[in-house]
Protein backbone atom coordinates (compact mmCIF):
# COMPACT_ATOMS: atom_id res chain seq x y z
CA UNK A 1 0.00 0.00 0.00
CA UNK A 2 1.24 3.64 -0.63
CA UNK A 3 2.48 5.93 1.89
CA UNK A 4 0.34 9.22 1.85
CA UNK A 5 1.60 11.31 4.29
CA UNK A 6 -0.12 15.22 4.43
CA UNK A 7 0.36 18.59 6.79
CA UNK A 8 -1.21 20.34 8.14
CA UNK A 9 -2.02 22.76 5.44
CA UNK A 10 -2.91 19.52 3.67
CA UNK A 11 -6.01 19.04 6.38
CA UNK A 12 -6.77 22.53 6.25
CA UNK A 13 -7.55 22.16 2.75
CA UNK A 14 -9.31 18.93 2.84
CA UNK A 15 -11.69 19.99 5.70
CA UNK A 16 -11.95 23.25 3.56
CA UNK A 17 -13.16 20.88 0.78
CA UNK A 18 -15.59 19.38 2.46
CA UNK A 19 -17.18 22.65 4.30
CA UNK A 20 -16.10 21.83 7.72
CA UNK A 21 -14.04 23.57 10.36
CA UNK A 22 -12.14 21.57 11.89
CA UNK A 23 -11.93 17.44 12.29
CA UNK A 24 -14.15 17.24 15.16
CA UNK A 25 -16.81 18.69 12.39
CA UNK A 26 -16.21 15.54 10.33
CA UNK A 27 -18.53 13.29 13.02
CA UNK A 28 -21.17 15.77 13.74
CA UNK A 29 -23.60 13.19 12.50
CA UNK A 30 -22.66 10.76 15.84
CA UNK A 31 -24.86 11.55 18.69
CA UNK A 32 -23.30 14.09 21.28
CA UNK A 33 -24.26 11.57 23.89
CA UNK A 34 -21.86 8.83 22.23
CA UNK A 35 -18.53 10.55 21.85
CA UNK A 36 -15.66 10.10 24.33
CA UNK A 37 -15.01 14.06 25.32
CA UNK A 38 -12.86 12.55 28.33
CA UNK A 39 -9.18 11.82 28.12
CA UNK A 40 -9.26 7.98 27.69
CA UNK A 41 -7.95 6.42 31.10
CA UNK A 42 -4.49 4.82 30.10
CA UNK A 43 -1.33 4.55 32.54
CA UNK A 44 1.33 7.04 32.21
CA UNK A 45 3.92 6.91 29.02
CA UNK A 46 7.01 5.49 29.10
CA UNK A 47 10.11 6.25 27.84
CA UNK A 48 11.69 4.16 25.13
CA UNK A 49 14.01 1.77 27.65
CA UNK A 50 11.17 1.77 30.06
CA UNK A 51 9.01 0.37 27.98
CA UNK A 52 11.87 -2.37 26.32
CA UNK A 53 12.11 -2.68 29.81
CA UNK A 54 8.16 -3.76 30.51
CA UNK A 55 7.60 -6.03 27.41
CA UNK A 56 11.07 -8.13 28.59
CA UNK A 57 9.58 -8.66 31.69
CA UNK A 58 6.17 -9.44 30.66
CA UNK A 59 7.83 -12.05 28.17
CA UNK A 60 9.81 -13.50 31.18
CA UNK A 61 6.85 -13.79 33.27
CA UNK A 62 5.59 -16.36 30.71
CA UNK A 63 6.64 -19.75 30.24
CA UNK A 64 7.48 -20.53 26.77
CA UNK A 65 9.77 -23.27 24.64
CA UNK A 66 12.49 -23.57 23.72
CA UNK A 67 13.56 -22.50 27.27
CA UNK A 68 10.72 -24.24 28.29
CA UNK A 69 9.60 -28.24 27.96
CA UNK A 70 6.02 -27.36 26.93
CA UNK A 71 3.73 -30.55 26.51
CA UNK A 72 0.84 -28.10 26.16
CA UNK A 73 -1.40 -28.01 22.95
CA UNK A 74 -5.17 -27.44 23.53
CA UNK A 75 -5.58 -25.48 20.29
CA UNK A 76 -2.44 -23.63 20.13
CA UNK A 77 0.69 -25.69 18.99
CA UNK A 78 4.01 -25.05 18.66
CA UNK A 79 5.06 -26.31 15.44
CA UNK A 80 8.70 -25.12 13.36
CA UNK A 81 8.39 -22.30 11.11
CA UNK A 82 10.22 -22.43 7.82
CA UNK A 83 12.18 -19.48 7.36
CA UNK A 84 10.23 -19.02 3.68
CA UNK A 85 7.47 -17.50 5.62
CA UNK A 86 8.82 -15.29 7.81
CA UNK A 87 10.60 -14.08 5.00
CA UNK A 88 7.59 -13.61 2.16
CA UNK A 89 5.28 -12.19 5.05
CA UNK A 90 8.18 -9.64 5.81
CA UNK A 91 7.03 -8.15 2.19
CA UNK A 92 5.39 -4.79 3.64
CA UNK A 93 2.74 -5.60 0.86
CA UNK A 94 1.08 -7.86 2.56
CA UNK A 95 1.67 -6.45 5.81
CA UNK A 96 -2.31 -6.05 6.75
CA UNK A 97 -5.78 -7.69 7.58
CA UNK A 98 -7.74 -6.70 5.02
CA UNK A 99 -8.19 -6.95 1.60
CA UNK A 100 -7.22 -3.73 0.31
CA UNK A 101 -9.77 -1.14 -1.33
CA UNK A 102 -10.04 -0.87 -4.72
CA UNK A 103 -8.69 -4.62 -4.49
CA UNK A 104 -8.43 -5.50 -7.99
CA UNK A 105 -5.65 -3.12 -8.29
CA UNK A 106 -3.42 -5.59 -5.41
CA UNK A 107 -3.56 -8.14 -7.90
CA UNK A 108 -0.69 -9.94 -5.61
CA UNK A 109 -2.42 -9.66 -2.68
CA UNK A 110 -5.77 -11.72 -4.31
CA UNK A 111 -3.24 -13.76 -5.31
CA UNK A 112 -1.61 -14.71 -2.15
CA UNK A 113 -5.64 -15.38 -0.99
CA UNK A 114 -6.38 -17.08 -4.02
CA UNK A 115 -3.73 -19.79 -3.17
CA UNK A 116 -4.71 -19.80 0.37
CA UNK A 117 -7.85 -20.65 -0.38
CA UNK A 118 -7.28 -23.25 -2.76
CA UNK A 119 -4.53 -24.80 -0.17
CA UNK A 120 -7.41 -25.11 2.84
CA UNK A 121 -9.92 -26.18 0.33
CA UNK A 122 -7.52 -29.42 -0.76
CA UNK A 123 -6.76 -29.96 2.61
CA UNK A 124 -9.77 -29.65 3.95
CA UNK A 125 -11.40 -31.88 1.04
CA UNK A 126 -14.13 -29.06 0.41
CA UNK A 127 -14.79 -27.24 -3.02
CA UNK A 128 -14.66 -23.65 -1.26
CA UNK A 129 -12.93 -21.67 1.39
CA UNK A 130 -13.06 -18.14 2.27
CA UNK A 131 -10.66 -15.35 2.18
CA UNK A 132 -10.32 -16.00 6.36
CA UNK A 133 -11.92 -15.15 9.78
CA UNK A 134 -10.75 -13.68 13.32
CA UNK A 135 -10.22 -17.12 14.72
CA UNK A 136 -11.20 -20.98 14.66
CA UNK A 137 -14.11 -20.01 17.71
CA UNK A 138 -15.91 -17.34 15.34
CA UNK A 139 -15.30 -19.25 12.00
CA UNK A 140 -17.24 -22.43 14.19
CA UNK A 141 -20.10 -19.39 15.36
CA UNK A 142 -20.34 -18.04 11.84
CA UNK A 143 -20.46 -21.60 10.67
CA UNK A 144 -23.42 -22.52 12.85
CA UNK A 145 -25.29 -19.59 12.05
CA UNK A 146 -25.03 -19.83 7.92
CA UNK A 147 -26.30 -23.99 8.54
CA UNK A 148 -29.53 -21.61 10.11
CA UNK A 149 -29.62 -19.59 6.72
CA UNK A 150 -29.44 -22.71 4.84
CA UNK A 151 -32.24 -24.77 6.38
CA UNK A 152 -34.14 -21.96 7.95
CA UNK A 153 -34.30 -23.92 11.60
CA UNK A 154 -33.07 -22.33 14.79
CA UNK A 155 -31.29 -25.18 16.70
CA UNK A 156 -28.05 -26.55 16.67
CA UNK A 157 -26.39 -29.21 18.47
CA UNK A 158 -22.78 -28.95 19.49
CA UNK A 159 -20.42 -31.90 20.46
CA UNK A 160 -18.88 -30.69 24.32
CA UNK A 161 -15.89 -32.81 23.08
CA UNK A 162 -15.18 -28.95 20.85
CA UNK A 163 -12.80 -26.63 22.73
CA UNK A 164 -14.50 -25.10 25.32
CA UNK A 165 -13.58 -21.30 24.48
CA UNK A 166 -15.37 -21.85 20.82
CA UNK A 167 -18.32 -22.55 22.66
CA UNK A 168 -18.27 -19.97 24.66
CA UNK A 169 -18.14 -17.54 21.87
CA UNK A 170 -20.59 -19.87 19.87
CA UNK A 171 -23.04 -18.80 22.85
CA UNK A 172 -21.80 -15.17 22.65
CA UNK A 173 -23.02 -15.42 19.16
CA UNK A 174 -26.63 -17.04 19.85
CA UNK A 175 -27.48 -15.32 23.08
CA UNK A 176 -29.52 -12.37 21.36
CA UNK A 177 -30.07 -14.41 18.63
CA UNK A 178 -32.99 -16.64 19.99
CA UNK A 179 -31.40 -19.46 18.10
CA UNK A 180 -30.53 -22.48 20.36
CA UNK A 181 -27.71 -24.32 20.99
CA UNK A 182 -27.91 -28.20 22.23
CA UNK A 183 -24.38 -29.86 23.86
CA UNK A 184 -24.21 -33.04 23.41
CA UNK A 185 -22.34 -35.34 25.58
CA UNK A 186 -19.26 -37.77 25.62
CA UNK A 187 -18.54 -41.48 25.44
CA UNK A 188 -16.33 -43.15 27.86
CA UNK A 189 -14.10 -43.68 25.17
CA UNK A 190 -13.48 -39.83 24.33
CA UNK A 191 -16.12 -39.27 21.68
CA UNK A 192 -18.79 -37.59 20.82
CA UNK A 193 -22.09 -39.41 22.52
CA UNK A 194 -25.00 -39.00 19.77
CA UNK A 195 -27.78 -40.24 22.13
CA UNK A 196 -31.17 -38.52 22.51
CA UNK A 197 -29.87 -37.24 19.13
CA UNK A 198 -32.22 -38.49 16.44
CA UNK A 199 -35.46 -37.37 19.07
CA UNK A 200 -34.40 -33.97 18.59
CA UNK A 201 -36.04 -31.29 16.43
CA UNK A 202 -35.54 -28.55 14.04
CA UNK A 203 -32.09 -28.91 14.07
CA UNK A 204 -30.18 -27.05 11.32
CA UNK A 205 -26.84 -28.47 11.54
CA UNK A 206 -24.59 -31.20 14.47
CA UNK A 207 -20.60 -29.69 14.85
CA UNK A 208 -18.30 -31.71 16.07
CA UNK A 209 -14.39 -31.07 16.05
CA UNK A 210 -11.94 -33.91 15.52
CA UNK A 211 -9.54 -34.61 16.32
CA UNK A 212 -11.54 -33.60 19.84
CA UNK A 213 -10.57 -31.41 22.50
CA UNK A 214 -9.60 -34.69 24.36
CA UNK A 215 -7.45 -35.49 21.39
CA UNK A 216 -9.67 -38.26 20.04
CA UNK A 217 -10.37 -38.61 16.34
CA UNK A 218 -14.28 -38.65 16.01
CA UNK A 219 -15.99 -41.13 13.37
CA UNK A 220 -16.85 -38.72 10.99
CA UNK A 221 -18.27 -40.58 8.61
CA UNK A 222 -20.98 -41.84 10.90
CA UNK A 223 -21.97 -38.71 12.72
CA UNK A 224 -22.60 -37.41 9.66
CA UNK A 225 -24.61 -39.98 8.07
CA UNK A 226 -27.09 -39.23 11.25
CA UNK A 227 -27.32 -35.51 10.34
CA UNK A 228 -27.79 -35.98 7.11
CA UNK A 229 -30.64 -38.40 8.44
CA UNK A 230 -32.30 -35.41 9.62
CA UNK A 231 -31.60 -33.28 6.96
CA UNK A 232 -29.33 -30.90 8.75
CA UNK A 233 -26.07 -30.13 7.66
CA UNK A 234 -22.65 -31.61 9.36
CA UNK A 235 -20.49 -29.23 10.63
CA UNK A 236 -16.97 -30.37 11.84
CA UNK A 237 -14.63 -28.29 13.31
CA UNK A 238 -10.98 -28.43 14.69
CA UNK A 239 -7.58 -27.15 16.12
CA UNK A 240 -4.82 -28.85 14.81
CA UNK A 241 -5.16 -28.88 10.70
CA UNK A 242 -2.17 -30.99 10.55
CA UNK A 243 -4.06 -33.68 11.37
CA UNK A 244 -5.48 -34.18 8.00
CA UNK A 245 -1.81 -34.92 6.72
CA UNK A 246 -2.35 -38.32 8.67
CA UNK A 247 -6.34 -38.59 8.91
CA UNK A 248 -8.98 -38.67 5.78
CA UNK A 249 -10.05 -35.52 5.28
CA UNK A 250 -13.81 -33.96 6.86
CA UNK A 251 -14.27 -33.51 3.10
CA UNK A 252 -14.23 -37.27 1.95
CA UNK A 253 -16.66 -37.64 5.16
CA UNK A 254 -19.42 -36.17 4.16
CA UNK A 255 -18.94 -33.15 6.16
CA UNK A 256 -20.66 -29.51 4.57
CA UNK A 257 -19.25 -27.17 6.28
CA UNK A 258 -15.61 -27.36 7.87
CA UNK A 259 -14.29 -24.59 10.50
CA UNK A 260 -10.65 -24.22 12.59
CA UNK A 261 -8.26 -22.72 13.86
CA UNK A 262 -5.15 -22.06 11.47
CA UNK A 263 -2.39 -21.37 13.88
CA UNK A 264 -0.61 -24.66 13.16
CA UNK A 265 0.49 -23.64 9.95
CA UNK A 266 3.14 -21.05 10.08
CA UNK A 267 1.87 -19.24 13.13
CA UNK A 268 3.52 -18.66 15.73
CA UNK A 269 2.39 -18.82 19.44
CA UNK A 270 1.69 -15.87 20.89
CA UNK A 271 -0.60 -14.82 23.84
CA UNK A 272 -3.88 -14.80 22.56
CA UNK A 273 -2.98 -13.79 19.02
CA UNK A 274 -3.06 -12.98 15.96
CA UNK A 275 -5.21 -16.72 15.11
CA UNK A 276 -6.45 -17.43 11.84
CA UNK A 277 -9.82 -18.61 11.29
CA UNK A 278 -10.50 -21.02 7.88
CA UNK A 279 -14.18 -21.68 7.07
CA UNK A 280 -15.04 -24.21 3.59
CA UNK A 281 -17.94 -25.42 2.77
CA UNK A 282 -19.52 -27.63 -0.30
CA UNK A 283 -20.39 -25.19 -3.14
CA UNK A 284 -23.78 -25.44 -2.92
CA UNK A 285 -23.87 -23.05 0.15
CA UNK A 286 -21.41 -20.93 -1.36
CA UNK A 287 -24.11 -18.06 -1.14
CA UNK A 288 -24.49 -18.56 1.96
CA UNK A 289 -20.79 -17.95 2.92
CA UNK A 290 -19.91 -15.18 5.63
CA UNK A 291 -16.86 -12.84 4.72
CA UNK A 292 -14.60 -12.33 1.71
CA UNK A 293 -13.69 -14.63 -1.69
CA UNK A 294 -11.41 -14.37 -4.19
CA UNK A 295 -12.29 -15.43 -7.24
CA UNK A 296 -9.93 -16.01 -10.63
CA UNK A 297 -11.26 -14.80 -13.87
CA UNK A 298 -9.94 -13.49 -17.08
CA UNK A 299 -9.25 -9.66 -18.19
CA UNK A 300 -10.03 -8.39 -22.14
CA UNK A 301 -7.34 -9.71 -23.40
CA UNK A 302 -7.86 -13.46 -22.01
CA UNK A 303 -5.11 -13.04 -19.16
CA UNK A 304 -5.83 -14.41 -15.67
CA UNK A 305 -6.69 -12.13 -12.98
CA UNK A 306 -8.13 -12.34 -9.93
CA UNK A 307 -11.20 -10.24 -8.06
CA UNK A 308 -13.50 -10.10 -4.90
CA UNK A 309 -16.39 -11.98 -5.52
CA UNK A 310 -19.57 -12.77 -4.93
CA UNK A 311 -19.24 -9.58 -2.76
CA UNK A 312 -23.41 -9.20 -3.05
CA UNK A 313 -23.57 -11.03 0.51
CA UNK A 314 -20.88 -8.80 2.18
CA UNK A 315 -22.35 -5.68 4.40
CA UNK A 316 -21.52 -2.93 2.45
CA UNK A 317 -23.96 -4.39 -0.16
CA UNK A 318 -26.77 -6.41 1.71
CA UNK A 319 -26.69 -4.18 5.01
CA UNK A 320 -28.19 -6.02 7.74
CA UNK A 321 -29.26 -8.98 5.77
CA UNK A 322 -25.73 -9.67 4.94
CA UNK A 323 -23.95 -13.16 5.50
CA UNK A 324 -22.47 -11.47 8.67
CA UNK A 325 -21.84 -8.52 9.81
CA UNK A 326 -19.47 -9.56 12.19
CA UNK A 327 -15.89 -10.97 10.46
CA UNK A 328 -13.51 -9.81 8.50
CA UNK A 329 -10.92 -10.99 6.51
CA UNK A 330 -7.28 -11.56 8.22
CA UNK A 331 -5.11 -11.66 5.18
CA UNK A 332 -1.51 -11.68 7.17
CA UNK A 333 -2.24 -14.43 8.95
CA UNK A 334 -3.72 -16.21 5.85
CA UNK A 335 -0.70 -15.65 3.82
CA UNK A 336 1.59 -17.00 6.59
CA UNK A 337 -0.39 -20.17 6.27
CA UNK A 338 -0.19 -20.12 2.25
CA UNK A 339 3.45 -19.81 2.10
CA UNK A 340 3.39 -22.62 5.22
CA UNK A 341 1.07 -25.09 3.25
CA UNK A 342 3.01 -24.37 0.07
CA UNK A 343 6.30 -24.91 1.78
CA UNK A 344 5.63 -27.96 3.70
CA UNK A 345 4.03 -29.81 0.18
CA UNK A 346 1.60 -32.82 -0.05
CA UNK A 347 4.59 -35.30 1.14
CA UNK A 348 5.61 -32.95 3.74
CA UNK A 349 2.79 -32.24 5.39
CA UNK A 350 2.09 -36.09 5.52
CA UNK A 351 5.33 -36.95 6.76
CA UNK A 352 4.88 -33.74 9.83
CA UNK A 353 1.62 -35.64 10.61
CA UNK A 354 3.55 -38.93 11.06
CA UNK A 355 5.58 -37.65 13.08
CA UNK A 356 3.80 -35.97 15.71
CA UNK A 357 1.75 -38.71 15.75
CA UNK A 358 4.31 -41.22 16.43
CA UNK A 359 6.07 -38.95 19.08
CA UNK A 360 2.47 -38.44 20.67
CA UNK A 361 2.36 -42.22 20.72
CA UNK A 362 6.00 -43.11 22.38
CA UNK A 363 4.99 -40.78 25.07
CA UNK A 364 1.92 -42.18 25.47
CA UNK A 365 2.92 -45.76 25.84
CA UNK A 366 6.15 -44.50 28.07
CA UNK A 367 3.24 -42.98 30.13
CA UNK A 368 1.19 -46.28 30.28
CA UNK A 369 4.75 -48.37 30.95
CA UNK A 370 5.15 -45.74 33.89
CA UNK A 371 1.60 -47.27 35.53
CA UNK A 372 -0.15 -43.88 34.11
CA UNK A 373 -3.70 -44.55 32.87
CA UNK A 374 -4.69 -42.99 29.51
CA UNK A 375 -7.93 -42.02 30.19
CA UNK A 376 -9.96 -42.68 27.37
CA UNK A 377 -8.84 -45.47 24.46
CA UNK A 378 -9.62 -43.93 21.03
CA UNK A 379 -6.80 -43.19 18.49
CA UNK A 380 -5.49 -39.86 19.07
CA UNK A 381 -3.43 -37.27 16.67
CA UNK A 382 -1.10 -35.54 18.42
CA UNK A 383 -2.91 -34.72 21.95
CA UNK A 384 -4.14 -37.35 24.40
CA UNK A 385 -5.84 -37.19 27.87
CA UNK A 386 -3.71 -38.99 30.88
CA UNK A 387 -5.16 -39.25 34.76
CA UNK A 388 -2.10 -38.48 36.82
CA UNK A 389 -2.50 -39.58 40.46
CA UNK A 390 -4.83 -37.93 43.15
CA UNK A 391 -2.73 -34.23 44.25
CA UNK A 392 -0.84 -34.20 41.26
CA UNK A 393 -1.45 -30.70 41.20
CA UNK A 394 1.37 -29.49 43.43
CA UNK A 395 3.70 -31.24 41.58
CA UNK A 396 2.30 -29.62 38.52
CA UNK A 397 3.79 -26.79 40.28
CA UNK A 398 7.21 -28.24 41.07
CA UNK A 399 7.27 -29.16 37.44
CA UNK A 400 7.00 -25.85 36.15
CA UNK A 401 10.01 -25.03 38.37
CA UNK A 402 11.67 -27.41 36.37
CA UNK A 403 10.58 -25.86 33.26
CA UNK A 404 8.55 -28.56 32.70
CA UNK A 405 4.77 -28.22 31.56
CA UNK A 406 2.81 -31.01 32.02
CA UNK A 407 -0.19 -30.70 29.99
CA UNK A 408 -3.25 -28.51 30.17
CA UNK A 409 -6.06 -29.75 33.42
CA UNK A 410 -8.77 -30.72 32.60
CA UNK A 411 -10.83 -29.74 35.65
CA UNK A 412 -11.62 -26.13 35.38
CA UNK A 413 -13.15 -26.92 31.87
CA UNK A 414 -14.66 -30.80 32.24
CA UNK A 415 -15.50 -30.92 36.46
CA UNK A 416 -15.61 -34.61 36.40
CA UNK A 417 -12.16 -35.00 35.19
CA UNK A 418 -10.12 -33.84 37.88
CA UNK A 419 -6.67 -35.03 38.02
CA UNK A 420 -6.56 -35.65 34.02
CA UNK A 421 -4.46 -33.84 31.99
CA UNK A 422 -4.39 -32.79 28.37
CA UNK A 423 -0.82 -33.13 27.04
CA UNK A 424 0.50 -32.43 23.68
CA UNK A 425 3.63 -33.69 21.44
CA UNK A 426 4.58 -32.08 18.18
CA UNK A 427 7.70 -32.58 16.12
CA UNK A 428 9.46 -29.71 18.52
CA UNK A 429 9.67 -32.36 21.42
CA UNK A 430 12.77 -34.75 21.39
CA UNK A 431 12.69 -38.11 22.87
CA UNK A 432 14.88 -36.41 25.85
CA UNK A 433 12.27 -34.24 26.55
CA UNK A 434 9.71 -36.70 26.90
CA UNK A 435 11.79 -39.77 28.72
CA UNK A 436 12.44 -36.55 31.01
CA UNK A 437 8.53 -35.55 31.36
CA UNK A 438 8.09 -39.20 32.42
CA UNK A 439 11.07 -39.83 34.81
CA UNK A 440 9.80 -36.07 36.18
CA UNK A 441 6.11 -37.21 36.88
CA UNK A 442 7.17 -40.51 37.95
CA UNK A 443 9.36 -39.25 41.21
CA UNK B 1 -25.78 -0.36 -19.28
CA UNK B 2 -28.13 2.40 -19.89
CA UNK B 3 -31.38 1.71 -18.09
CA UNK B 4 -34.64 1.92 -20.50
CA UNK B 5 -36.86 4.88 -20.54
CA UNK B 6 -40.17 4.54 -19.54
CA UNK B 7 -41.57 4.46 -22.61
CA UNK B 8 -39.37 1.22 -23.62
CA UNK B 9 -40.96 -0.64 -20.96
CA UNK B 10 -42.69 -3.49 -21.26
CA UNK B 11 -46.22 -3.65 -18.69
CA UNK B 12 -48.45 -5.85 -20.37
CA UNK B 13 -51.82 -5.46 -19.92
CA UNK B 14 -52.79 -9.19 -18.24
CA UNK B 15 -51.14 -8.77 -14.83
CA UNK B 16 -51.52 -6.66 -11.86
CA UNK B 17 -48.47 -5.13 -10.14
CA UNK B 18 -47.02 -4.70 -6.64
CA UNK B 19 -45.43 -1.76 -5.16
CA UNK B 20 -42.26 -3.25 -4.99
CA UNK B 21 -42.53 -4.11 -8.90
CA UNK B 22 -43.74 -8.24 -8.58
CA UNK B 23 -46.21 -8.50 -11.19
CA UNK B 24 -49.28 -11.12 -10.36
CA UNK B 25 -51.25 -13.28 -13.34
CA UNK B 26 -54.68 -14.66 -12.40
CA UNK B 27 -55.29 -18.33 -13.79
CA UNK B 28 -57.93 -19.96 -12.96
CA UNK B 29 -58.01 -19.79 -8.96
CA UNK B 30 -53.97 -19.66 -8.93
CA UNK B 31 -51.77 -16.51 -8.87
CA UNK B 32 -48.27 -16.98 -10.93
CA UNK B 33 -46.08 -14.44 -9.70
CA UNK B 34 -43.03 -12.65 -11.16
CA UNK B 35 -40.51 -9.52 -11.47
CA UNK B 36 -41.85 -6.49 -13.85
CA UNK B 37 -39.58 -5.32 -16.72
CA UNK B 38 -39.05 -2.53 -14.51
CA UNK B 39 -37.04 -4.50 -11.74
CA UNK B 40 -34.92 -6.81 -13.73
CA UNK B 41 -34.18 -4.05 -16.18
CA UNK B 42 -33.03 -1.86 -12.59
CA UNK B 43 -31.05 -4.87 -11.49
CA UNK B 44 -29.35 -5.70 -14.43
CA UNK B 45 -27.84 -8.98 -15.35
CA UNK B 46 -29.86 -11.63 -12.77
CA UNK B 47 -27.19 -14.53 -11.64
CA UNK B 48 -28.85 -16.28 -8.85
CA UNK B 49 -32.61 -16.50 -7.54
CA UNK B 50 -33.79 -18.03 -4.49
CA UNK B 51 -37.05 -19.59 -4.27
CA UNK B 52 -39.33 -21.13 -1.52
CA UNK B 53 -40.19 -24.37 -1.19
CA UNK B 54 -43.63 -25.98 -2.51
CA UNK B 55 -45.71 -25.94 0.47
CA UNK B 56 -44.79 -22.34 2.03
CA UNK B 57 -47.10 -20.20 2.88
CA UNK B 58 -46.63 -16.17 2.76
CA UNK B 59 -48.73 -13.67 3.77
CA UNK B 60 -49.41 -10.59 1.34
CA UNK B 61 -46.25 -8.34 1.34
CA UNK B 62 -43.78 -11.27 3.17
CA UNK B 63 -40.80 -11.86 1.49
CA UNK B 64 -40.55 -14.92 -0.49
CA UNK B 65 -37.65 -14.85 -2.84
CA UNK B 66 -34.31 -13.30 -2.88
CA UNK B 67 -32.73 -12.45 -6.74
CA UNK B 68 -29.16 -11.29 -6.79
CA UNK B 69 -27.99 -9.10 -10.08
CA UNK B 70 -24.10 -8.62 -10.87
CA UNK B 71 -24.66 -5.25 -8.93
CA UNK B 72 -27.27 -5.85 -6.44
CA UNK B 73 -29.09 -8.53 -4.14
CA UNK B 74 -33.45 -7.20 -3.99
CA UNK B 75 -35.79 -9.00 -1.99
CA UNK B 76 -39.07 -10.23 -3.52
CA UNK B 77 -42.40 -9.78 -1.43
CA UNK B 78 -45.49 -11.48 -1.76
CA UNK B 79 -48.34 -9.69 -4.07
CA UNK B 80 -50.85 -11.74 -2.53
CA UNK B 81 -50.86 -13.83 0.38
CA UNK B 82 -51.39 -17.80 0.24
CA UNK B 83 -49.89 -21.10 -0.14
CA UNK B 84 -46.80 -21.94 -2.80
CA UNK B 85 -47.70 -24.59 -4.99
CA UNK B 86 -45.69 -24.46 -7.73
CA UNK B 87 -42.05 -22.63 -8.30
CA UNK B 88 -39.79 -22.30 -11.42
CA UNK B 89 -36.79 -24.82 -11.27
CA UNK B 90 -35.68 -23.71 -14.45
CA UNK B 91 -34.34 -20.66 -12.22
CA UNK B 92 -31.69 -21.95 -10.81
CA UNK B 93 -29.99 -23.31 -13.45
CA UNK B 94 -30.67 -19.85 -16.39
CA UNK B 95 -31.72 -16.98 -14.05
CA UNK B 96 -31.42 -14.57 -16.60
CA UNK B 97 -34.61 -15.97 -17.92
CA UNK B 98 -35.90 -13.51 -15.72
CA UNK B 99 -34.12 -10.56 -17.85
CA UNK B 100 -34.76 -12.69 -21.15
CA UNK B 101 -38.62 -13.24 -20.65
CA UNK B 102 -40.14 -11.78 -17.32
CA UNK B 103 -43.36 -12.44 -17.42
CA UNK B 104 -43.40 -16.03 -19.58
CA UNK B 105 -40.26 -18.30 -18.76
CA UNK B 106 -39.41 -15.91 -15.69
CA UNK B 107 -42.12 -16.31 -13.55
CA UNK B 108 -41.43 -17.10 -10.06
CA UNK B 109 -44.06 -19.07 -8.23
CA UNK B 110 -47.34 -19.70 -8.59
CA UNK B 111 -49.74 -19.32 -5.82
CA UNK B 112 -52.77 -20.31 -4.33
CA UNK B 113 -54.04 -17.21 -2.70
CA UNK B 114 -55.77 -17.14 0.42
CA UNK B 115 -58.21 -14.00 -0.23
CA UNK B 116 -58.69 -13.48 -4.26
CA UNK B 117 -59.92 -9.96 -3.20
CA UNK B 118 -56.09 -9.03 -2.54
CA UNK B 119 -55.49 -9.25 -6.23
CA UNK B 120 -57.75 -5.75 -6.07
CA UNK B 121 -54.86 -3.90 -4.17
CA UNK B 122 -52.59 -4.52 -7.15
CA UNK B 123 -51.91 -1.51 -10.19
CA UNK B 124 -53.32 -1.89 -13.25
CA UNK B 125 -50.61 -1.19 -16.01
CA UNK B 126 -52.02 2.63 -16.36
CA UNK B 127 -51.58 2.91 -12.41
CA UNK B 128 -48.42 1.56 -12.39
CA UNK B 129 -47.07 3.75 -15.67
CA UNK B 130 -48.47 6.85 -13.40
CA UNK B 131 -46.47 5.76 -10.14
CA UNK B 132 -43.16 5.12 -12.58
CA UNK B 133 -43.69 8.81 -13.78
CA UNK B 134 -43.96 10.20 -10.82
CA UNK B 135 -41.26 8.56 -9.41
CA UNK B 136 -39.08 10.29 -12.31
Amino acid sequence: MLYLPHTREDIVSMLQAVGVDDVDGLFSTVPEDCRCKSDLNLPEPMTEWELNEHMQTLSESMAVSPEYNVFMGAGSYEHFIPASVLYLLSRSEFVTSYTPYQPEMSQGTLQAIYEYQTLVAQLLGMEIATASHYDGATALAESLLMAIRVTKRSKVAVSSLIHPLYRRVVRTYFEPTGYEVVELGYLKSGVTDLTGFDEMEDIAAVAVQSPNFFGCVEDLQAIGQRAHDKEALFITSFTEPLSYGLLKNPGSQGADIVCGEGQSLGIPRSFGGPQLGILASRKIYMRNLPGRLVGQTKDLDGRRGFVLTLATREQHIRREKATSNICTNNSLCAVAAATYMASLGGTGTRELARLNHDKAEYLKNELKKAGFTISFDSPTFNEFVVEFPKGFEAHYGRLLEKKIIAGLSLAPYYPELVNHYLLCVTETRSKEDMDSLVREVKS
Amino acid sequence: MAVKEISELNLPDDVRYAEDHEWARLEGDKVTVGLDDYAQDQLSDIVFVELPKVGDTFKKGEEFATVESVKAVCECYMPVGGEIVDVNTDLEESPQLINESPYKDGWMVVVSPNDLSEMETLMTRAACLEKLKGEQ
